[in-house]
């Protein structure tokens, strides 16, 4: 069977623990274990993934069991593990299993955090070196594009990438409910420790007008203010600024509050009650928690903001259910394909295709001719059967000799193509 | 006649539910029919008016009947004319059932043509009364923008994502609606209640003479003259402007019927 040809080798998060995945060390090049896996017997198509959560190889292999143990080889042969440990850290999925895995590998289902979108890049770039180093075929080839299709189903059919997972993404998130475009609004970052700079990372990224940084040392602020092309201020010109800024982001180390419900009051009117946003990402807390009773005011602290993330993490694993049905369905499809993939089914389809047209073609002349005699009808047939079984013919010769130097999955690919026996599934 | 009435009704029923199918589903496909739905109804109800107007003889604007349901059209071409520049997320999922309930308080009323009183005899009468109630309209979408402001900030403020949280526009953009809404509100009635003013000069020799219906008006344009001026001059926006605009609409519903009903005056023939 083709299908059991396909297998998927592979150490990920969940198998192996970091003390072993860091062992296997693959550097981001991808060329070297590409020429190493093709040199191994049997090894007809290949392709290597390594992200930090996982390292895959997926390859096409005409004595697949060996293959395996040679592939599991090259993965842990810096690790030093033997091959019965080397088989309990990682995983073989073999057939429809594999298409299954790699399907839900580029959909993110299987990720550390489900639904996070980075793979599917990683997935393309593995594959693009692949194709530069030819070490795909006709086989990976359809399957690794139809995982990327999968992929983008799952996106656009189920809401699995729809609401931010990490602290800082949904911070954004809230604040353009509240501001909608964040192009010409202004943030303030108090504190320029390592939150700090990340929340402002996104900020910048989805627009943000204008940054200002306010941290006790002003060297610290200077520098970080210099990252994102903003200004620095000391501390003691906080409620100053707080006229202006829309966001502010406190990360102080301070002991005790920094800014109070008393002091942001008298503020608003000042600010003709243009709304804050106060994300309070210090431990302990640098805002009072009763500013959110002022008009206007939104304050979120770390607290508040792990509460929606975790909320958007439950969804996503509900959506992540309704995906398992878009693979199944996907995972059949392919297998399909690979029936067809046979010298006996292709055959098939031709003369199948070949007879429909025949009959077609036939009915419509004969309707045409209602004059004709039974006898001559029968000639209209013959000459439409014979015409068809001298063209296919050759096509038939050529498909069923094979020549040692031949690659058999080429030439079906081929074959199918020029006959379109793959037109409704080749949506691509 | 009246068939084309309820047709009108029925459609914008319809289009209320598919809406709320939309709010519910989020599929774009359902809201472009619930879309499609309303159009055909407003397109309906338009040509109910111009039937109406034929055969009565005289615009149409002096039932109740008539005012309410003018009111619903109004409301429904103000809403779809912002489908063209002005876009507000799920915004229809709110406006469609107020326009189906002011329909069915149409329904109930009694639709007969009556004789046109002698005093309405006027070329004033289409100007004023149209004016005066599309501006009724764009109050009741800032109603609604209202609305939706309030249930939105809600869920953020009390840091609890429900319902609405996803579906319904930033904060920012609903402000926006308010404004938009109120400022072109604001520009109907001031222009309804003058051609009404120069109209009564013309009947009664008077340019204002203090009937409720007058009164009224002018309380509620003065309750909106003071929104808008305070949030040019010491920021009424966001949440406080939102409220107004939802107090701003009780307004108009008494100068609509609670002046009718309770007071009387002048104007009590439209009823």
């Amino acid at each position: 069977m083709l299908a059991e040809s396909i297998v998927i080798i592979g150490v990920n998060h969940k198998t192996a623990p970091v003390a072993v995945r860091e062992k296997l060390a693959f550097s981001g090049d991808c060329a070297g274990p590409l020429v190493t896996l093709m040199n191994i017997e049997g090894c007809r198509e290949c392709c290597f993934l390594s992200t930090c959560n996982r390292v895959e190889v997926i390859f096409v292999a005409s004595d697949p069991a060996a293959a395996a143990v040679a592939v599991r080889g090259f993965l842990f042969a810096k690790s030093g593990l033997a091959d019965a440990e080397a088989q309990q850290y990682s995983y073989l999925h073999q057939g429809r299993d594999a298409v299954a895995h790699l399907y839900h590998v580029a959909a993110s289902l299987d990720s550390m955090v489900v639904g996070e979108p980075q793979i599917l890049g990683q997935l393309k770039q593995a594959y693009r070196e692949a194709v530069e180093q030819k070490t795909t075929g006709v086989i990976l080839n359809r399957l690794l594009h139809k995982s990327f299709s999968v992929a983008k189903r799952v996106r656009t059919e189920t809401n699995i990438g729809g609401s931010a997972v990490s602290i800082s993404y949904a911070a954004v998130e809230l604040a353009k409910k509240i501001f909608g475009t964040l192009r010409d609004k202004s943030v303030l970052l108090v504190g320029a420790g390592e939150m700090a700079e990340l929340a402002a990372e996104h900020l910048v990224r989805q627009g943000i007008g204008r940054v200002i940084v306010a941290n006790r040392t002003l060297e610290r602020a200077a520098n970080l203010a210099r990252r994102f092309n903003g200004t620095a201020v000391g501390l003691a010109e906080l409620t100053s600024q707080l006229a202006e800024v829309d966001i502010l982001v406190s990360s102080t180390g301070a002991t005790d509050l920094i800014l109070r419900k008393d002091e942001v009051k008298p503020l608003m009117r000042q600010r003709m009650n243009r709304p804050l946003f106060l994300i309070d990402i210090a431990v302990p807390r640098d805002l009072d928690p009763e500013l959110n009773d002022l008009d206007n005011v939104y304050l979120y602290d770390i607290d508040d903001l792990k509460n929606v993330v975790d909320v958007n993490k439950a969804e996503r694993e509900k959506e992540a259910l309704r995906a398992e049905g878009i693979v199944a369905e996907e995972v059949v499809k392919f297998g399909q394909w690979l029936e067809g993939m046979e010298i006996a089914p292709t055959i098939t389809a031709i003369r199948q295709k070949a007879n429909g047209i025949r009959e077609v073609e036939v009915a419509k002349t004969l309707g045409m001719m209602k004059s004709l005699t039974e006898n001559e009808r029968r000639s209209v047939e013959m000459l439409a059967n014979a015409i068809i079984n001298k063209v296919l013919h050759e096509p038939m010769i050529f498909l069923k000799n094979s020549t040692p130097h031949d690659n058999p999955q080429l030439k079906l690919a081929f074959v199918r193509q020029m006959f379109g026996l793959d037109k409704e599934s080749s949506d691509q | 006649m009246t068939l084309l009435f309820q047709l009108t009704l029925y459609l914008y029923l319809l289009a209320t539910a598919v809406y709320v199918a939309h709010f519910l589903s989020q599929q774009k496909k359902v809201r472009a029919v619930a879309r499609a739905i309303l159009l055909v109804g407003g397109v309906l109800h338009t040509v109910y008016f111009v039937v109406r107007y034929v055969a009565a003889g005289h615009t149409p604007l002096t039932s109740s009947h008539e005012a309410v349901s003018f009111f619903a059209w109004s409301m429904t071409w103000a809403f779809l004319s912002f489908w063209w520049r002005y876009r507000v997320k799920n915004f229809g999922v709110f406006v469609s059932p107020l326009i189906s309930l002011l329909m069915l308080i149409a329904a109930f009323s009694s639709q007969e043509i009556r004789p046109l009183a002698p005093a309405l005899k006027s070329n004033w009468l289409p100007v004023h009364a149209s004016l005066a109630i599309m501006a009724n309209g764009f109050m009741a979408l800032a109603f609604c923008g209202g609305v939706m402001y309030l249930l939105q900030e809600r869920e953020i403020k009390k840091k609890k994502f429900g319902i609405f949280y996803s579906r319904l526009p930033s904060l920012e953009a609903l402000d926006n609606l308010n404004q938009h809404c109120l400022t072109l509100g604001f520009l109907l009635l001031t222009l309804g209640i003058v051609t009404g003013s120069v109209w009564a000069k013309q009947a009664w020799g008077a340019y204002w003479q203090w009937d409720p219906k007058e009164t009224w008006s002018l309380i509620t344009w003065l309750i909106y003259a003071a929104i808008l001026h305070q949030r040019l001059t010491v920021g009424w926006r966001r949440r406080r402007a939102a409220i107004m605009a939802i107090a701003g609409f009780g307004a108009v519903l008494f100068t609509l019927w609670g002046v009718t009903y309770l007071l009387g005056g002048v104007h009590s023939y439209v009823g």
